[in-house]
């Protein structure tokens, strides 16, 4: 079996988001960056899948030098080699997935891994997107996922509870929160990373299909006020809530 | 022919969701601001509240039907909808970012070469040409955006788009279609619906709980006031983590994005990451010990106390304006 994992590298969601004098990038001064957080769950997937039917897992990343931090976490994890489609200009998700599926096509993986949604730009759309390219079947929002020879038996979250969907190989899944809970990188591990390959290519071109008009924050809320420290106010906020919000 | 708005409509068990209607109401106002036409699409079964429709804008409705679609499937869903767009001169097609949307948009997408535009505040187009507003970075920043592909995809965020009803009355012109060759390479066999009565995405009020609860046994406090006010419970990621409250209820860049009208914040300290996902709700109260707490620079109305002294005190007040 023939795995592929996909992961995005973005700024720790503690960051504070500064705006670029462009209006249309953010400030990178300052912004550290790590392995996209739903990502780490695609990648325990991809290594217990790996475990349970053998095989080989790579991981893709498409994006700049510094991408390969988040690769390297992978390899760390578990995940055997590392590829990199180089480009150091960022890029609408369709640009992303159109190089992705054209790297799984190459490598003939038959299960692919993705994150439910990247935290920079929060498009959750890339692993869709990448399954429609390739012509694959695509599970996204999965929290629990079996697979039984061809046919694929995945629960996906959706509003007020959970979707179970089967379907069949080839597949694209994007990872959930809950789906597994992603081990750590051991020291052996960190060591047994250092030793593995990553190949990097550059990424092909690719028109963009969204264009950024401008960056802006959101308007700042007034802070509110603080009715007072005890119960002895609750009628009181009953009645603003009434009577000046009108939302009860 | 002129051009086309499609508004695609999501059924559960037959009936037309909630967050559909506002996508409709949003498709007829960008239809006129275009001067397009605009029409509804919506695949299942049996439907009952089709003729819904039509008091929120639109009239040309086409129901593509067969017993097996009762249920989504990917793959059949996105045949359909792909078809109906390419033979029909659609230019446009309007989701909501529900987990439908979310999978589905982007499948049509590729089919139609369209790019996509997801998960939008807000939307324009009285320029004559569509501009949206997006949150990034779960919402510190936002972002001003437009399509340059001939067909385009979107999808609004559920709750933010109302979903007003129009004062003259429109006739239904229904088309029923009932579908023969369909794919179901993917489809959903199940729902395990969940525990909680509603869920937080869909919730016009939420009461969310956090580490300042002490424990699993406290959440009642929270249920029953959710109960009075008609409410969603919500939790914070350490209260989920630490296993009190199930991961569906979580709120946050790594759980929900939620809007509701009034969001309550009950011993939550207000991390950015948890603010990420609940910031942009109209009304947010926040109660809390620490006067300090970062929720408090956010929330309207705060009372700086005890949640175990605060929350039964604001039950009954509720329960008593309700009777
Ligand atoms: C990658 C990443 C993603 C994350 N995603 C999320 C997310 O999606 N959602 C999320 O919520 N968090 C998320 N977090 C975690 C976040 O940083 C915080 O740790 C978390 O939100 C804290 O939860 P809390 O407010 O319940 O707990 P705490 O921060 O411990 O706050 C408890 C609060 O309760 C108050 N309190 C205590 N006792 C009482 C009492 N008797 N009455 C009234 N108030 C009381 C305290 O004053 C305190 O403010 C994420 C973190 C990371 C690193
Ligand atoms: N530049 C990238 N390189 C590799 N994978 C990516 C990249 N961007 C996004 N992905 C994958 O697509 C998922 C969804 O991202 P998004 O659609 O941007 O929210 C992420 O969780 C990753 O698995």
């Amino acid at each position: 079996m023939k795995i592929a994992v996909c992961v995005s590298h973005v700024p720790d969601t503690a960051t504070k988001i500064k705006i670029a004098d462009d209006s249309k990038t953010i400030d990178p001064n300052g912004v550290t960056y790590i392995i996209n957080p739903y990502d780490e769950f695609a990648v325990e997937e991809a290594l217990k899948t790996k475990e349970k039917f053998g095989g080989e897992v790579v991981v893709i990343s498409v994006g700049s030098e510094s991408n390969k931090e988040s690769i390297k976490k992978a390899l760390a994890m578990g995940v055997d080699r590392g590829i990199l489609l180089k480009d150091d200009n960022p890029r609408d998700s369709f640009g992303v997935a159109k190089v992705l599926a054209e790297e799984i096509k190459n490598e003939q993986c038959e299960i692919v891994f993705f994150g439910k949604q990247s935290v920079d730009y929060d498009n959750s759309i890339t692993g869709q997107l990448t399954a429609e390219l390739l012509g694959y079947q695509c599970i996204s929002v999965v929290v629990d996922l079996k697979f039984e020879g061809e046919k694929v038996i995945a629960e996906r979250e959706i509003e007020g509870g959970r979707e179970v969907v089967e379907s069949r190989l080839p597949v694209v899944i994007t990872a959930q929160k809950g789906l597994n809970e992603p081990r750590y990188a051991s020291l052996k591990g960190i060591m047994a990373a250092k030793k593995k390959v990553i190949e990097e290519k550059p990424a092909a071109g690719s028109k963009p299909t969204v264009e950024i008009l401008k960056m802006h924050k959101p308007p700042a809320k007034q802070p509110g006020r603080i009715l007072g420290t005890d119960s002895s106010v609750v009628p009181e906020l009953v009645r603003l809530l009434r009577e000046e919000a009108k939302v009860i | 022919m002129s051009k086309k708005i499609l508004a695609v409509l999501e059924q559960r068990e037959g009936k037309i969701k909630k967050s559909s209607f506002e996508v409709v109401s949003t498709a007829a106002k960008l239809a006129s601001e275009l001067s397009y036409e605009v029409e509804a699409i919506i695949i299942g079964d049996e439907i009952d509240n089709l003729n819904q429709i039509t008091l929120y804008g639109i009239s040309n409705i086409f129901h593509y039907k067969n017993e097996a679609l009762k249920n989504y499937s990917a793959s059949a869903y996105r045949d359909i909808i792909v078809n109906h767009a390419q033979a029909n001169n659609i230019e446009v097609l309007l989701f909501s970012n529900t987990a439908f949307g979310k999978d589905l948009a982007p499948l049509a997408a590729v089919k139609l070469n369209a790019g996509c535009l997801i998960d939008l505040i807000s939307i324009d187009a009285s320029a004559g040409e569509i501009i949206g507003t997006r949150p990034i970075y779960a919402g510190k920043a936002l972002l001003d955006v437009k399509l340059k592909t001939a067909v385009k995809v979107i999808t609004l965020r559920p709750n933010v788009f109302k979903a007003v009803e129009i004062g003259n009355k429109l006739e239904p012109n229904l088309k029923t279609i009932n579908v023969e060759q369909i794919d179901l390479t993917s489809k959903a066999i199940q729902f395990k619906k969940s525990e909680g009565k509603l869920d937080v995405a869909e919730a016009d009020i939420i009461v969310s709980g956090g580490r300042g609860m002490k424990g699993p046994e406290n959440f009642h406090l929270l249920e029953e006031l959710s109960e009075a006010l008609g409410a969603a419970v919500g939790a914070s990621r350490a209260v989920v983590d630490a296993g009190w409250r199930s991961h569906g209820e979580q709120v946050g860049q790594t759980g929900k994005t939620v809007s509701p009208s009034l969001y309550i914040a009950c011993g939550i300290s207000g991390a950015i990451q948890h603010l990420a996902g609940m910031s942009s709700s109209k009304y947010i109260v926040a109660i809390n010990k620490d006067k300090d707490a970062p929720i408090f620079s956010i929330a309207d109305y705060g009372i700086a106390g005890d949640v175990f002294e605060i929350l039964p005190a604001l039950t009954e007040e509720i329960k008593k304006i309700k009777s």
